[in-house]
């Protein structure tokens, strides 16, 4: 029998997914680099030529080394898929402005040769790339990853990048003063520390800058909400019950909580660090896990551990239990019963 | 020669460090210097010349049931020679390796070449695969240490080579990892046996 008109033609066939979005991995990366924005120019403004030069180099030293390694072992060069741009900027965003550039450079090689490419590329990686450069460079320069520059003004000397005077973090202050919020409250007040106008890392500080660029992903729907919720919940919650209503201070109840949420990598880690796809786990329950997790390992670094600042450990910890989280809480499968 | 087959197997094809992943405990932990992987290369070989011969001695009138148990009684003699032996003549060396030089006698290389080779096999080859076996494992030590050492602190056997800023995390416990991870991978390439 002969078919009238060529069905193959009128009709696609084709096997699932049928609903599609238009989503790639240029378009997800794309939205990242967008919602970075607010952060990069409030380190722009803060910390001035130091900083553009550190993200300078770490893009990159990021997109230099996927290229070369992918051309190496005869893949498919991949760079313009941004993911290399996303890592190495994320990456700069966690490095002190003062850093020396060759080291910068040395975390970007690292972040995209041992954090990604030896497992395989983007998707395969356990680790969040930008976090596994920062955990080398931490342990292998410790004096350079911990001097901390001041904030300055446009148009200083010091913003130009010709002298440079340093001071510690505000979670630094904190630890040597034994945990002394009397002591702390009188030189970083809370204003400051959120709108970013302390010693930090080049994206760390602007608490607020990154949390506009955090709800820009939860908008475009490219993170969702639980990681980012239950890690700083826990925190907030954490510092609420244990710092207690700190003594000699005016506002003795929100100012530790507050403090905890907006100093250091927190704000950072909790948008853009904790909510990376291909690390974190892909149910509700797993991120809700994670991020609980996440923000008790924060605490327990920030409060008793050797370190004044716990993000960068705390994620890599949690990236390591994702696949067990997956495997927790695993969807059920269509139609399946639960036994009694 | 089947002697001098034995001794470049040893050191190629049954590697025990970049091929069978044996005795990776000390491997990792003495190869922060390329001086330390040296003595604790020269030390293992020792000890393994000395029970692959002994052990292939006695293999013939050793009970399978208690051989193990008697192995390590053979290997724990020639190692307390050594130890010994190091405490006396290199005392500097020996502070540096501290634990790592009694523990060869748990080894698994050791005990290993005299349960898959040194029972099986006549003294005299069993000589040759103890030397084999052992200049393998001291030269995937030194080139393991020489990463390190280099990329770590910036020297070799203790020289100054001039770098100003070494990687610190090299010579930590990571930066063993991380060298091996990519020597053998790197072994595996250009071997390109599965």
């Amino acid at each position: 029998m002969r078919i009238p008109y060529n069905l193959e033609e009128r009709f696609k066939v084709s096997s699932s997914p049928h609903v599609r979005k238009s989503w790639t991995v240029r378009s997800v990366m794309l939205d990242v680099l967008i919602a970075l924005i607010p952060a990069v120019l409030a380190s722009w403004y803060f910390f001035g030529i130091r900083a553009m030069l550190v993200e300078l180099v770490c893009v990159l030293a990021a997109v230099l080394s996927e290229a070369i390694v992918q051309y190496l072992f005869f893949e498919k060069v991949t760079v313009d898929d941004l993911s290399a741009v996303v890592t190495g900027l994320l990456l700069a965003m966690c490095l002190p402005p003062s850093l020396p550039l060759w080291i910068a450079a040395v975390g970007s090689i690292v972040a995209i040769i041992i954090g990604k490419q030896v497992f395989g590329g983007l998707g395969n990686n356990p680790f969040n790339p930008a976090h596994v450069g920062r955990a080398v460079l931490l342990a292998s320069w410790p004096v350079y990853m911990t001097t901390w520059m001041v904030p300055t003004k446009p148009g200083t000397s010091q913003w130009l990048g010709t002298d440079i005077v340093t001071s510690a973090t505000p979670l630094g202050m904190l630890k040597e003063s034994g945990y002394n919020w009397a002591v702390v409250a009188k030189k970083v007040s809370l204003w400051d520390l959120w709108i970013g106008n302390v010693g930090g890392s080049l994206g760390e500080t602007s608490a607020i800058a990154i949390l506009i660029g955090g709800l820009y992903l939860l908008w475009r729907g490219v993170i969702t909400w639980h990681i980012p919720v239950t890690y700083l919940g826990t925190v907030f919650l954490l510092s609420l019950i244990f710092e207690g209503p700190a003594k000699h201070i005016a506002d003795a109840v929100v100012y530790p909580p507050l403090f905890h949420l907006a100093a250091g990598g927190l704000m950072i880690g909790a948008w853009f660090m904790a909510t990376d796809m291909v690390t974190t786990p892909l149910s509700k329950g797993g991120r809700i896990a994670f991020g609980i997790g996440a923000g008790v390992l924060v605490f327990l670094i920030r409060k008793f551990g050797g370190y004044p600042e716990g993000v960068c450990y705390s994620i890599l910890i949690m990236n390591a239990f994702t696949p067990l989280l997956d495997r927790i809480f695993k969807p059920k499968t269509f139609g399946e019963v639960t036994q009694g | 020669m089947r002697f001098f087959r034995i001794i470049w197997d040893g050191i190629t094809k049954e590697n025990q460090v970049f091929k069978a992943a044996l005795g990776l405990c000390p491997t990792l932990a003495v190869s922060t210097s390329v001086e330390n992987a040296i003595g604790m290369g020269v030390a293992a070989t020792l000890v393994l010349i000395g029970s692959n011969f002994v052990v292939s001695l006695i293999r013939n009138w050793v009970p399978k049931q208690v051989r193990i148990p008697i192995f390590i009684v053979v290997i724990a003699t020639f190692v307390t020679a050594v130890d010994l032996t190091m405490h006396a003549y290199f005392p500097a060396l020996h502070e540096k390796l501290g634990i790592f030089v009694p523990l060869i006698v748990v080894n698994c290389i050791i005990l290993g070449r005299a349960e898959a080779f040194a029972s099986k096999n006549n003294p005299f080859y069993s000589i040759a695969d103890g030397i084999g076996i052992g200049i393998g494992f001291m030269l995937g030590l030194m080139l393991l240490a020489t990463f390190r050492e280099v990329l770590g602190a910036g020297t070799f056997l203790g020289k100054s080579l001039g770098i100003k800023e070494p990687a610190l995390i090299m010579i930590l416990p990571p930066g063993a990892f991380l060298t091996i991870g990519f020597l053998m991978a790197f072994f595996n390439w250009a071997g390109g046996d599965k």
